[in-house]
């Protein structure tokens, strides 16, 4: 007799373990699995930055969660459903995100007195009451897992031990009703050359999945059915490899090689890796010797025609500034990336922030402009990129993109776009000018403000820059002070004329009525919207609106955030585009800031704006 | 050479590689004769001018690329390899040059140059050493003496000294010579072989700061009897002395007449006797080496980058992007 399926619209899960327990590849593949199945799902892997804290300890604890549903979510999630903690420490570090009546499943032979000792638990949880008032399945998967592999030659104990993360998976897919060929199939491509190994770890999952099917203890199995999204064809993605395929892309539409100069830094690396991928497409990787050098041959590379990026997080950017001036002095293209991480100094380097947008567009010596492009989710983050890398070409002038974190790692579905839908964002080189006519490296032109871009290799068109002061229309070194007041002002104007060029504020206030305004950018994008959707379920009335551009902010900002009576700004920071918004448009927004190195809870943001709201 | 519009070839002289700006060094500046060297062998190259870049960092010597007609690019202080090392990489078409000073290339851009060297980028590099800063006004510099009084080291410089030629061929460079600046003849001859070695180039030039750090070379310059000219082939040997390479694998001056002298030999894979050669600068050798102390292949850094690229692209095609986006577990929502 089959056991009965119960119909959930959405779940939470949240696998919890240590940091060599294999967690994250577990969250991937259960994700993998689900995004098959057609649900809407977003990921918030949270590991720590030691690769291998002490086994057992709270600082090692390594987590992966996925929220998934028949419907479109934004986040992944406030509070999970489902917590498998692998240990005592992962169930420590964990709980206390948990609402009661949450389900707990927990890896019985890891609480032996050594672990409770090292989570500094005083007494076992699974039998001192604590745990009343959540679903406890007390599951042994490590002694099920060896168990299961005692036939399979070749293999340590500590080898069999170590498959248990497969158990804890085929538990949770027979579970959720989720596909298993994917994961079998994804352990014999892995594990090929150790054919011992995915013996062992194809056994311990269909261990796991069967022990659900038999055991009394899971009276009941889950299905969510697929989401209705938008049609097409999708596929999982991260932000990170979005970005990277943005930047192919965006070397495509441009018609120009595509140089990367990278330093590893977290969480930015993967970037460099993804990109190092795809030579086939001519990209160069080059990882350079420090963030200075990856800035500067991105650089020289934009000087000789490349599309010229540079990846880093927030300590690497404080690195490259001096780099970026010389970029501004030059007028040349050039894409700065800033995943973004918690700071300052090297503070958490694998939690996320919003807090280097004051950086990025004030941190370099001298009056400095450069465009800012902001990603606001994993797959948004592919169009970010072709954005900066179109505004950075059009206008010769380098262009933060800044993402973070949990959009670097965090995973969502993506319509994967028509490749012939892309903009076409080539630019130009300058050409020969007639002949006796100099040519004038620093003559704009008229509407962009943008000067020629002349690559060597061009005969005529010899001529040197530098980061000296310009003359107008020459390009010769000039202390004319005229001369600098003016370049200063052309500098400024470019960049404040890319205003026009860039879609107006978006502005989400279904019954055009609300005198509240929720305005946002970055990684807030999900979290903000699901808070709003909160507040309108219970009936009250709030606009919201997106930057996507901080720099020039779109030109209908003003009119936007004046229409209001309240505007709130919520930031992972303490008000850095709030300081933006009331120095600009002197408006009395307030702000909603949490510097915890962590996603917002859309349910704390539903507080503050219904506060907001009815205040 | 370089063509006309109808492709006829247009010979070069040095002054098509002089350009508008008018130069402002220091009267009696070693870096006019370092100029003018350049000028006149540039021709010889048969490079035309438009696929020629300078880059320089900050300094006196930086200013360089403003002087000259060809591409060029006056950057940031000692950023100057690293800024060319991507130009050289995304366009191996280009003939790309990196000049600067000591204070340039040793302090500040010291992690530069010697990552340059090492990966073996396909640039020209002169670093013109005259042992102080002169654009900041006569601070030591990171090739001044023990002991040196400047502005910022009142008692005396406590540092030791690089010797650049050490630092390069530490560094692993393929290619290492020092010349004087006031020596034209030899000056060309050193750039001609420079210019002709594929890979990562460093030359030190020896040059005069007449303002803060007036006849520092003036024992090699002045004194003639003083300079030692390797010549490949020969005998390491000046008057009557000459070079021996010691039990300890040092280099070691004796008198010539007890025989046994090095001979010469650049393309050395080994380079050991190339750094004993180097040495003997700041020994009590009583001579400077110059010339070519060291000319090897190695693979090049932007020859081998654009042969992953071909070879990728003959492994899977030309980068196809829409299949890129497609590629790995999708799924189809009517």
């Amino acid at each position: 007799m089959s056991k009965p399926v119960e119909q959930l619209d959405r779940v939470i899960i949240r696998f919890a373990g240590d940091s060599g327990d294999g967690m994250q590849l577990t969250g991937d593949r259960f994700t993998s699995e689900t995004a098959l199945m057609g649900n809407d799902l977003a990921t918030l892997p949270d590991f720590p930055a030691e690769i291998r804290a002490p086994a057992g300890s709270l600082p090692g604890v390594s987590g992966f969660q996925l929220h998934f549903a028949d419907h479109d979510i934004l986040t992944p999630g406030d509070q999970p459903n489902v917590l498998v903690a692998m240990n005592p420490a992962a169930l420590k570090a964990n709980l206390k995100d948990l609402p009661k009546g949450a389900m707990v499943i927990v890896n019985t032979d890891a609480f032996n007195e050594r672990n409770l000792q090292k989570a500094r638990y005083a007494s076992n949880p699974l039998e001192d009451g604590s745990l009343e008032g959540f679903h406890v399945h007390e599951v042994a998967l490590t002694s099920m897992t060896v168990e299961a592999l005692r036939d399979v030659d070749g293999i340590t104990s500590r080898e069999a031990e170590r498959s248990k993360n497969f158990c804890a998976l085929g538990l949770m897919c027979w579970l959720y009703h989720r596909p298993t060929e994917g994961t079998l199939a994804f352990i014999e491509e892995k594990f090929g050359k150790r054919p011992e190994i995915a013996e062992a770890n194809t056994k311990a999952f269909k261990a796991g999945y069967n022990y659900g099917e038999t055991s009394e203890d899971f009276a009941v199995s889950y299905e969510v059915a697929p989401a209705k999204l938008a049609p097409g064809r999708y596929r999982q993605i991260t932000g990170n490899t979005a970005i990277a395929y943005g930047l192919i892309a965006a070397s495509r539409q441009s018609k120009l090689p595509l140089f990367l100069g990278a330093y590893p830094i977290t969480p930015a690396s993967a970037i460099l890796e993804e990109l190092a991928r795809h030579k086939s497409f001519g990209v160069i990787t080059f990882q350079a010797e420090d963030e200075i050098a990856a800035c500067g041959a991105a650089l020289g590379a934009s000087f000789g025609g490349a599309l010229g990026v540079t990846t880093s997080a927030g300590p690497g950017i404080v690195l490259k500034s001096e780099t970026v001036g010389l970029g501004v002095m030059l007028e040349l293209p050039l894409v700065i990336l800033d995943i973004q991480r918690a700071g300052p100094s090297t503070g958490m380097p694998t939690k996320p922030e919003q807090t280097d947008l004051l950086m990025v567009l004030y941190g370099r010596n001298g009056e400095s402009p450069v465009p800012v492009v902001a990603a606001s989710s994993p797959a948004q983050c592919f169009h970010a990129a072709i954005e900066a890398a179109r505004i950075a070409l059009k206008y010769r002038t380098p262009v933060y993109l800044l993402s973070d974190a949990s959009l670097a790692n965090g995973s969502e579905p993506w319509l994967i776009p028509d490749v012939d839908s892309l903009p076409d964002i080539s630019t130009p080189f300058a050409t020969a000018p007639r002949e006796g006519d100099p040519f004038l490296p620093y003559k704009r032109d008229a509407a962009t403000l943008a000067r020629p871009w002349a690559v060597p290799g061009t005969a005529g068109l010899e001529h040197r820059i530098g980061g000296l002061e310009k003359e107008d229309v020459t390009g010769a070194i000039s202390y004319d002070p005229d001369n600098h007041d003016l370049m200063i002002r052309l500098r400024a104007q470019k960049v404040a004329n890319i205003a026009a060029d860039i879609p107006e504020l978006e502005l989400d206030d279904p019954d055009g009525d609300a005198r509240t305004l929720v305005l946002g950018w970055g990684s807030t994008y999900g979290p903000i919207g699901a808070a709003v959707r909160r507040v309108r379920r219970d009936g009250r009335k709030v606009a919201r609106a997106h930057l996507h551009h901080l720099n020039p902010l779109p030109r209908n900002t003003g009119d936007v955030v004046r229409g209001y009576d309240k505007v709130l700004i919520p930031e992972m920071n303490t008000g850095q585009l709030l300081q933006l918004i009331r120095a600009q448009f002197l408006v009395d927004a307030v702000g909603y800031n949490r510097v915890r190195g962590l996603p917002f809870r859309s349910s704390e943001l539903a507080e503050a704006i219904t506060a907001m709201v009815d205040a | 050479m370089t063509t006309d519009g109808n492709g006829a070839p247009i010979e070069l002289t040095a002054r098509d590689f002089k350009s508008d700006q008018e130069v402002r060094w220091c009267p009696g500046c070693g870096d006019y004769a370092i100029l003018n060297a350049v000028q006149g062998f540039m021709p010889e190259l048969g490079i035309a001018k438009e696929k020629i870049v300078f880059v320089s960092g900050i300094g006196c010597a930086a200013r360089f690329p403003y002087y000259m007609e060809t591409y060029g690019m006056h950057s940031i202080h000692g950023r100057a390899a690293a800024i060319a090392t991507g130009l050289a990489t995304s366009r191996p078409d280009l003939s790309v040059w990196v000049i600067g000073g000591d204070g340039d290339m040793l302090s500040i851009g010291g992690n530069h140059l010697i990552h340059a060297l090492r990966r073996n980028v396909n640039l020209t590099i002169l670093m013109l050493n005259n042992q102080i800063y002169g654009l900041t006004k006569g601070q030591y510099s990171p090739t001044s003496e023990r002991g040196k009084v400047t502005k910022s080291t009142p008692m005396g410089s406590v540092d030791q000294p690089f010797n650049p030629l050490s630092v390069a061929i530490g560094a692993e460079a393929t290619f290492v010579a020092r010349a004087i600046d006031t020596d034209k003849k030899e000056l060309a001859e050193v750039l001609r072989a420079a210019a002709a070695h594929r890979g990562a180039s460093f030359v030190e030039v020896l040059q005069n700061c007449n303002i803060y750090n007036d006849g520092a070379f003036d024992f090699v310059r002045e004194q003639k009897e003083n300079r030692l000219y390797l010549r490949a082939g020969e005998e390491v040997r000046w008057g009557d002395k000459g070079v021996r390479i010691g039990a300890d694998g040092s280099a070691e001056v004796v008198d010539a007449s007890e025989g046994g002298l090095l001979v010469h030999d650049p393309g050395h894979v080994e380079p050991s006797v190339a750094f004993g050669l180097a040495r003997l600068t700041y020994g009590t050798v009583g001579a400077v080496p110059l010339g070519v102390f060291r000319d090897v292949r190695r693979p090049v850094y932007d020859d081998s980058v654009a042969e992953q690229i071909r070879a990728a692209q003959k492994q899977r095609g030309e980068g196809d992007l829409a299949a890129l986006l497609h590629a790995g577990d999708t799924w189809e929502i009517a």
